[in-house]
């Protein structure tokens, strides 16, 4: 039960950064390293605020605002500056360590016995895990239902079909460059404020925090698509929101059965690239047993 | 309707690989000019019609379209008065999106696109009816992923996409030429059909001599970066492929290589 309610609180804060990353590399088919540095940014962002007495509503947003500069730095090195999307969003990370320790003044901030954005409802009498989960599904909640609407207008749909067909888009009067720029902004935006709210359950923010996030937001995705195979926008999403909460309890699950926490690294990226390989298994597999099949 | 001045283009300037492609290339097209485009291999159509996309900037000259110097225009701003269908089928549609999201996005060109909802009820019916005149069946299946539709249904699509906002020029690069020879006279007579329905300014490439001659009321042959060829009314209409093939051995100095599929 324990460790449900941790998979599922963790789970759904972390399930922000997925939807961010799902937004680059499945909808702009453009993986983007960024987020390993604006998660941080969003997480010292926010913790540096609070700390500081902020307000704890404000410094979340400031955090995702962080995050959508980061976006829109990768952007400009990638449409205006024809920087490969790896490489652009690798150079936006490496630069993120320094702002953040600028931000955070040390390498990291603690947030112990400061009021945070969850702090009101423990007031209400909510212990401190389900104020996480009622806050962080609130927020997940409506962060779809936007998602939802935004890529159902015009903009949203025009960044839809740049991701699938850029020269196409072009043809039709689309600035591809700004729509990809602007996914890229949306995208980081929700990472940092994934990370400001996982600084603020965890109560504390640090630089380190950020490695592996594109393989454990990958990791999410992929869960995400071969568990629940749906096509709808919203199916994705909500699978999406599944997939980062499955992650977590595999990770919670590994770790009760006597894995070495230093080792969870090697074990993730192991996992991410067995699952990416899925697809080729499963063609050779289904080869060989039409060959089996033939045989008899 | 479309004025093209003195273009010249060279790829690669100041390697090697320099090649100079566009040689001081000049044509008017007046509005309602329906024109073939032929010519060798990299005799430069391709860069031609890329030049008036605005896919690269020419080196000198200019291009303008109905009036307005588009020549330092950006791709998506000119795309405003143009259409465009390429040789390749998959260029021109996103296969992850439905067909009514395709035609939507394609029905925007040129406005500026907000927040409002992307495809509305009004918009169906209007879809339902222009991919009717296809006679393939696609207006029963708007919400069908256009990855599903054949290398004909996806360029018959594209016909549709690129005029349904009519563009004031219409660029066909070899859009028949990635089909099979069932589905490619369909594709091409739909496509004139559409410009003839609309009196469409187009600018059509094709290898297909037969066709160069029959569509349209102008031809023009380009070889080495120029125009050497440029007929039009009772002259074109009286032309034959063997003096198409004539010329064009006269002019290019060689002679007509191509096998006799070219020849339709
Ligand atoms: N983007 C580019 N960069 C460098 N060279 C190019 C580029 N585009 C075209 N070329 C070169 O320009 C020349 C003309 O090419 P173009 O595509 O315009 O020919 P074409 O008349 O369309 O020929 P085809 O009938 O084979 O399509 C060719 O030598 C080609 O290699
Ligand atoms: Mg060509």
């Amino acid at each position: 039960m324990l460790i449900l309610q941790g998979a599922l609180s963790l789970g759904l804060l972390w399930s922000l950064m997925t939807i961010g990353v799902f937004l680059t590399y499945r909808i702009l088919e453009m993986p983007d390293l960024s987020v390993e540095g604006t998660i941080i940014l969003g997480a010292s962002m926010a913790a540096s605020m609070i700390a500081a007495d902020g307000d704890p509503m404000i410094a979340t947003l400031a955090a995702a605002g962080v995050g959508c500069l980061g976006g829109l730095v990768t952007g400009i090195l990638h449409t205006k500056f024809k920087i490969p999307p790896i490489l652009a969003g690798i150079l936006t990370m490496i630069g993120s360590y320094s702002v953040v320790i600028r931000i955070l003044g040390t390498s990291n901030v603690s947030l112990l016995r400061i009021r945070t954005i969850f702090s009101p409802l423990v007031d209400i009498g909510l212990t401190n895990r389900n104020a996480v989960i009622a806050f962080g599904g609130a927020v997940v909640l409506g962060i779809g239902i936007l998602l939802f609407w935004f890529f159902s207008t015009e903009l949203g749909s025009a960044i839809r079909a740049t991701g699938n067909n850029r020269q196409m888009v072009k043809a039709q009067g689309v600035n591809t460059d700004g729509m990809i720029i602007l996914c890229l902004m949306i995208s980081n935006g929700l990472v940092g404020l994934s990370g400001a709210l996982i600084a603020q359950d965890q109560g504390f923010a640090s630089v380190d925090m950020g490695a592996g996030t594109i393989v454990i937001g990958l990791a999410s995705v992929i869960i995400a698509e071969v568990l629940f195979r749906v096509r709808s926008f919203w199916g994705r999403l909500i699978s999406l929101v599944a997939g980062a909460i499955i992650y977590r309890l595999i990770i919670a699950l590994v770790l009760e059965m006597g894995m070495a926490p230093t080792d969870l690294r090697l074990f993730q990226a192991i996992t991410v690239a067995v699952a990416l390989t899925l697809p080729i298994i499963r063609e050779r597999l289904g080869k060989l047993t039409k060959r089996i099949g033939k045989g008899a | 309707m479309l004025v093209i001045e003195n273009l010249n283009k060279t790829f690669n300037p100041g390697t090697p690989i320099e090649n100079h492609v566009l040689h001081g290339v000049g044509l008017t097209l007046a509005k309602g000019d329906y024109v073939t485009l032929i010519g060798g291999n990299g005799a430069g159509k391709s860069t031609l019609l890329s030049s008036v996309a605005g896919t690269f900037l020419p080196d000198t000259g200019k291009i303008s379209i109905d009036g307005v110097d588009v020549t330092h225009l950006s791709e998506h701003k000119r795309a405003v008065y143009l259409g465009r269908v390429f040789q390749d089928p998959m260029m021109g549609s996103a296969a992850n999106m439905s067909i009514e999201e395709n035609l939507a996005l394609a029905y925007r060109r040129g406005q500026k696109r907000g927040l409002r909802w992307f495809i509305t009820e009004k918009e169906r019916i209007l879809y339902r009816e222009k991919l009717s005149i296809l006679e393939l069946g696609l207006e029963n299946r708007l919400a069908d992923k256009v990855g599903l539709l054949s290398g004909g249904q996806r360029q018959a699509l594209t016909l549709i996409m690129a005029t349904l906002k009519e563009p004031k020029v219409l660029l066909l690069d070899e859009h028949t030429a990635a089909l099979d020879p069932k589905t490619a006279p369909k594709v091409l007579e739909i496509g004139s059909r559409i410009i003839d329905k609309y009196g469409l300014t187009t600018m059509m490439v094709t290898h297909n001599m037969k066709d160069a001659i029959r569509q349209g009321n102008r031809l023009i042959m380009m070889s080495s970066g120029r125009i050497v060829l440029d007929i039009s009314g009772a002259e074109k209409s009286a032309l034959t492929v063997k003096d198409l093939i004539a010329k064009f051995s006269l002019v290019s100095g060689e002679e007509f290589s191509g096998d006799q599929a070219l020849l339709g």
